[in-house]
């Protein structure tokens, strides 16, 4: 069973995993994008965790709703939105459950990656974070196995290399975003990397 | 269309550029003639300055020119209008009565102070900002 302090370790993790990562996902979003992501998500993360730090929570749920609100609040770019409102409507779908199973926190994060695509209007292909997400998500949902998780959000974010960006910033280079891997799927590997870094 | 000026909708200008929005704001109130009354504020670069989306900057410009009969926001790009539909799915980060205007950014402000000065309500406000999406320029 995951606890608070479980979600809390995740998001300590993965501010500390974003750090490490964050000049690479500049790297990547310079090729494609506006060569902010790593920055942004910096920001996002360092202010999640000293949020949790200054006020730690007592649910799985809260812990998530509280992580969310600050993306949204902190990151300055679309992975703010993003990334908030994957994180506080997995946060609402757990509800004041105590104690949570890894399977009710993938239901939980599908729930979260469903608003996502809804809030970007962009499906699975589209060269974005949720070809991580997704992912992801299903392998959690299948056994309840972080590490495979990790490893089915990376594989997702590789796949993203060959395709033709359809959302965002990246979209209006047309073919010549064929050939770079998706920042957005990039940064949603590393958070799936951190859960499993965290559960082992 | 009621409401006298000063007591009716307000606009908020959200921009990846402080200096975007805050030169629209001026132009739109400019363009509008006489629309001091019209509250209508800036949101425009992120959280550290730079180009971007500030929530909080958003969140502030809203309640700064609420004066209770609806905000009309609207926005550039991206992350600005994602930021919005966020904040306006968190249910209390913004006034009741703030909405989301699907209109060109700089065309819309303009329609939307000119109705606002006017005295039209939120939705006519909305209307005349959308209806900026029809006048083709070639």
């Amino acid at each position: 069973m995951l606890d608070a302090g479980f979600l809390q370790r995740w998001m300590a993790a993965a501010a500390a995993a974003v750090e490490r990562e964050a000049d690479h996902l500049t790297e990547l979003d310079s090729a494609i994008g506006d060569a902010d992501h790593g920055a942004n998500m910096r920001r996002g993360f360092a202010a999640v965790a000293a949020a949790l730090d200054a006020e730690p929570q007592t649910t799985p749920g809260a812990v998530l709703v509280l992580a969310g609100r600050q993306l949204i609040s902190t990151v300055g770019g679309a992975s703010g939105p993003l990334y908030g409102t994957l994180l506080r409507r997995a946060g609402k779908a757990l509800g004041d459950a105590a104690e949570v199973t890894p399977e009710a926190l993938a239901e939980a994060l599908g729930t979260g990656v469903a608003a996502v695509a809804q809030l970007g209007g962009a499906t699975a292909g589209d060269k974005t974070m949720l070809d991580a997400l997704e992912p992801g998500v299903a392998a959690l949902a299948r056994d309840g196995d972080f590490a495979a998780a990790a490893r089915a959000a990376r594989e997702g974010a590789a796949a993203t290399v060959p395709m033709l960006a359809r959302k965002g910033r990246a979209s209006y280079l047309g073919e010549r975003s064929v050939g770079h891997q998706d920042p957005g799927a990039t940064s949603a590997a590393v958070l799936f990397a951190a859960l499993a870094e965290v559960a082992s | 269309m009621t409401g006298a000026p000063g007591s009716g909708v307000g606009v908020v200008l959200v921009s990846h550029s402080a200096e975007v929005a805050s030169a629209v704001v001026r132009l739109a109130l400019g363009l509008a003639g006489g629309a001091s009354g019209v509250p209508v504020a800036a949101a425009g670069g992120g959280p550290d300055g730079g180009l971007g989306t500030s929530a909080e900057l958003i969140a502030r410009a809203a309640r700064e020119v609420d004066r209770g009969a609806g905000v009309a926001v609207l926005v550039d790009l991206g992350s600005a209008v994602l930021t919005v539909k966020a904040l306006l799915a968190e249910g209390d980060e913004l006034p009741a009565g703030t909405r989301l205007v699907d209109a060109p950014f700089l065309e819309g402000a303009v329609a939307a102070v000119v109705t606002a000065a006017a005295g039209g309500d939120l939705d006519a406000v909305a209307a005349a900002a959308e209806e900026a999406y029809g006048y083709r320029k070639a």
